[in-house]
């Protein structure tokens, strides 16, 4: 047998590349990603740019996927809005995935005190129902994106720390950490090298499919008033302005649902396909 | 383990106090003042001023909390700043819409999402198990709220046989539950196949084959059992996520349970509204917590075990060493 | 030694997998008489369960397939029974006593219940009367039937496998497959099962495919071996013939990798080489490459199966004893 040549990375994404739906949902994120960066050059009005004489204008060639009330653009206001969407997503993540990996690593590997008092305190938290501290924290704190991304970080903190913890426990275990060890290797390598490498895929897994929600959770937020504030458009604040025009507009709601939905979609098909990739012993 | 129950029980004390607690130290740092969100924008410093000392807002932070406590301990938690009405009165009206809507949807849920999960399980390799898994995955994907959109729009406005809002009978139930169910659905069906398919692959089952059991047996008795445990544990955490859930379900549909009052609550600062609701909502989630931690252990013996006092304990861990000196005289 | 119980003729069996085709098993044949006990001695790898697993008829499929072959079991092949009739067969004509103890136990069911499940399945009795049974069989191994109603993470792997064994054998099967019963114990534990099995076959006249990479084990139980490599069998014989005159290379490697007490060799001789990738197995002998008595012929055709001596069969154009 020949020695494999090719990097850990390589062979990932040549196991990822496997899964036709991963790879779709791959180019959609990053399609979504290209969209809220160039909302302004794509987008062919202001979003906030509104059209009196236009008031739900059906889809035309003026206005591709029709007006709003105040006769504002659709289409723009989706392109856009899948900026807001985006950040609530990334930045709640990256708030919950930063604090929570912090806190279970150290309850995970130094365990004793600290991770006694870090669970107690975790006990607590989770003791509130994830939406009902999200809708209470953006709500106290005073309805705006930046406090849904916040709220909804903070809520979702807790998974992080006990999946890091777990995962560093049973990683801890292995003999390879004690042949580090054995080998006299300090703390700060052994973390480094041997520990954070074994958690990560399920943390990258978590991580992708987690953007997903909170977006899903955002979009509930701003639904009920609490997240993204007119006249700047988000999916979810869109579609609670069109719930009482059911009957006769009922394109204004579904088209940002579908935003929603097929964002949501890519990041969890990723997540699966990711965690096939990196431990293909799971797949089904 | 009637020790164990009672010590979760008394253990939910602190954990309440502390979310009431962090709850207050929340409000306290952040702006608004309830009185001056009652009384507006027109109403004078002194009027405000006086509101807020009837209230008991210029007192100590300590003050407050020990006077909440006090309150709570004696059955009292307050009077609503803007309805006037005692919190604990309203709350017992609104809160069995809101459990109710939660525990149907929950229940609805689990009879879908797992005969769904073994279906997929039982099919892998065949178009049933591809469509269960998409289906569930663009289930999962799509927001709750406007999921309840399309079934008002559908079933309210196009067919127009189910309410769109109120709850007057129980077709008022039908649209908020299913709403909810849906995602919840996919979620349990997704965890029972992928646990289906681990167990299925696991050396007891071939063990159960060779002994000459029929499939169904294997699948239901063997695999089934073992497969349900970690569904188990994620039904706990869907109730609630379902509570939370049920919030939003109330406020599209005009439901007057607890998500209406809460979210008044919350944006006029009417502390003991907020508190209220925290508490009975965070009380209940703990509740059903205990009682799946509990189902766990009646499923799982290896966690009953953990369960048992800690003299049982070091006796099992004695137990392992007599093992092997039995293991001896077995031999003799 | 009775007739033959079981025959195996030209059995082949492949794994399909996404990436290739694995050839676990190739055209083994192989007959078990009443009251023997075989052992299929080899490498981890050579396809010493999947044949053992082939005769339940319990490998996963997909991925196994079985390509080709017959397995007569008391006069039926077994792979034209329906499932039906295998159910009957299962557990009560044939049982398996499987490689880890650890995780061939249901945890979260009592392991009493476990056994008087096998009973109650062959048998037409009452409930009670299974598990009665059940506390008998659990007894006959060795363990007090006052555990009948606790767990498997209540025992230790010994005790396990020894609830293993109690299963396996508590529907008195004609034919016990063993896989690697042993590896996964400690050393003093593994002679008490040895022993332990050894009695029980005596006692029930069971006949026991014993599959193993421990030279001891087939030394202890078995009264024939057959050498397994890379899917095949390539040498059989009596166990007392196999140990006094091994005459495949690859068996010869086999004796020589072991540390012998009253050698006068000063280092153990191992094999060089790994066996061949299933995936691509060579087209002549499949020991060719790692042989030290390898010729030009070896590389080109493979060796048919030859009997050297009366009852000693080996697959080599070069068999012998060692120079």
């Amino acid at each position: 047998m020949k020695p494999k040549k090719e990097s850990q990375l390589i062979e990932f994404w040549l196991q990822l590349r496997k899964n036709k739906l991963a790879v779709v949902a791959l180019v959609l994120l990053v399609l979504l990603v290209l969209v809220a960066i160039l909302a302004p050059v794509l987008a062919p009005y202001p979003y906030a740019e509104m059209h009196p004489e236009d008031s739900y204008a059906p889809s035309s060639s003026k206005y591709l996927l029709g007006s709003d009330k105040l006769g504002r653009d659709v289409l723009s206001r989706l392109l856009w809005g899948a900026r807001q969407s985006l950040e609530m997503g990334i930045i709640s993540v990256a708030i919950a995935a930063v604090v929570g990996i912090f806190l279970g690593a150290l309850a995970g590997y130094y365990g004793g005190w600290k991770d006694n008092l870090i669970m107690r305190f975790l006990d607590v938290y989770e003791s509130m129902p994830m939406m009902l501290l999200c809708i209470t924290l953006a709500a106290i704190l005073g309805p705006s994106l930046r406090n849904a991304i916040i709220a909804i970080g903070v809520g979702s903190v807790p998974g992080y720390a006990r999946l890091t913890r777990a995962t560093i426990l049973t990683v801890r275990e292995k003999e390879y950490i004690e042949a580090a060890r054995a080998i006299n290797s300090s703390d700060a390598i052994i973390i480094v090298k041997h520990v954070i490498p074994n958690c990560m895929a399920p943390l990258i897994v978590d991580i992708t499919m987690n953007v997903g929600n909170c977006i899903l959770a955002g979009a509930g937020l701003s639904y009920i008033g609490l997240g993204v504030q007119a006249p700047v458009p988000e999916w979810g604040a869109m579609i609670s302005e069109a719930r009482n025009i059911l009957r006769d507009h009922f394109s204004l709601s579904l088209y940002p649902g579908i935003c929603v939905m097929i964002s949501v979609l890519a990041c969890n098909l990723l997540g699966d396909g990711l965690r096939d990739a990196l431990d293909p012993r799971l797949k089904n | 383990m009637i020790r164990y129950v009672v010590k979760r029980l008394l253990m939910m004390i602190p954990i309440l106090l502390c979310i009431s607690f962090f709850v207050m130290v929340l409000i306290d740092i952040t702006p608004g003042d309830p009185a001056r969100l009652l009384l507006g924008n027109t109403a004078t410093e002194e009027k405000i001023e006086s509101l807020r000392e009837e209230w008991g807002l210029n007192d100590p932070l300590p003050v407050r909390y020990g006077r909440f406590v006090w309150n709570i301990l004696h059955g009292d938690f307050g009077t609503s700043y803007q309805t006037k009405r005692p919190v604990a009165t309203e709350m017992f009206q609104r809160f069995p819409y809101t459990l109710l809507i939660a525990v149907l949807s929950l229940v609805l849920s689990v009879f879908i999402g797992i005969p769904l999960g073994v279906l997929a399980a039982t099919h892998q390799y065949t178009i049933w198990d591809n469509v269960a898994i998409f289906l569930s995955l663009i289930a999962v994907s799509m927001p709750g709220f406007w999921f309840a959109l399309l079934l008002i729009r559908y079933f309210g406005v196009v067919l127009a046989i189910l309410p769109t809002s109120g709850i007057e009978d129980w077709k008022g139930w039908i649209l908020p539950t299913v709403s909810l169910a849906l995602g919840y659905a996919a979620i349990i069906a997704r965890q029972t196949r992928s646990n289906l398919l681990e167990v299925i692959r696991q050396d007891y089952i071939t063990t159960a084959r060779a002994k000459g059991l029929a499939e169904g047996r294997v699948l239901y008795l063997h695999a089934m059992k073992n497969a349900i445990i970690p569904v188990v544990m994620i039904v706990g955490s869907i109730f609630g996520a379902s509570l939370g859930g049920a919030l939003i379900a109330e406020i599209v549909f005009s439901v007057p349970g607890l998500g209406q009052y809460t979210l008044s609550g919350l944006s006029n600062r009417d502390y003991p509204v907020i508190q209220g609701s925290v508490l009975i909502l965070s009380g209940l989630y703990s509740v059903i917590i205990l009682v799946i931690d509990l189902l766990f252990a009646l499923i799982d013996p290896r966690i009953r075990s953990q369960y048992s006092s800690k003299r049982e304990k070091i006796r099992k861990k004695g137990g392992v060493a007599a093992n092997e000196a039995e293991e001896g005289v077995a031999a003799d | 030694m009775g007739d033959v119980l079981l025959s195996i003729k030209n059995l082949s069996i492949e794994y399909h997998t996404d990436k290739a085709v694995v050839y676990a098993v190739n055209n083994i044949s192989l007959d078990v008489r009443h009251g023997e006990t075989i052992g299929l001695v080899g490498e981890t790898g050579a396809g010493k369960t999947t044949i053992a697993k082939s005769i339940l008829r319990v490998l996963p499929t997909p991925p196994a397939v079985v390509k080709s072959g017959e397995i007569f079991f008391d006069g039926d092949d077994l792979l034209k029974t329906s499932e039906h009739g295998m159910k009957k067969i299962r557990g009560n004509k044939i049982a398996m006593i499987f490689q880890d103890p650890m995780t061939a136990l249901n945890p979260i069911e009592r392991v009493g219940s476990q056994i008087a499940e096998a009973i109650k399945q062959h048998n037409k009795i009452s409930r009670a009367e299974a598990e009665r049974r059940a506390c008998d069989m659990l007894e006959m191994v060795g363990i007090p039937g006052g555990r009948f109603s606790e767990y498997p993470h209540q025992f230790s792997g010994g005790m396990k496998q020894r609830v293993v064994i109690a299963m396996a054998l508590a529907c008195k099967p004609e034919l016990l497959l063993a896989d690697e019963p042993t590896t996964a114990l400690d050393v003093t534990i593994q002679a008490q099962v040895l022993e332990m099995m050894h009695d029980l076959k005596e006692r029930l006249g069971t006949s026991v495919v014993m599959i193993t990479h421990d030279l001891g084990v087939v030394a202890d139980l078995c009264d024939s071996v057959a050498v397994v490599y890379a899917g095949e069998i390539v040498e059989q014989a009596s166990a007392d013939d196999m140990f006094e005159s091994p005459s495949h290379p690859y068996t010869i490697g086999l004796f020589g990798s072991l540390p012998q007490l009253d050698s006068t060799e000063r280092r153990l001789k191992p094999i060089k080489g790994l066996m061949p990738d299933p995936t691509n197995l060579p087209a002549g002998c499949r020991f060719c490459e790692r042989c030290p008595r390898a010729a030009g012929e070896c590389a080109q055709a493979a060796p048919e199966m030859r009997e050297t001596a009366p009852g000693h069969f080996v697959k080599c154009f070069y068999p012998g004893g060692e120079e």
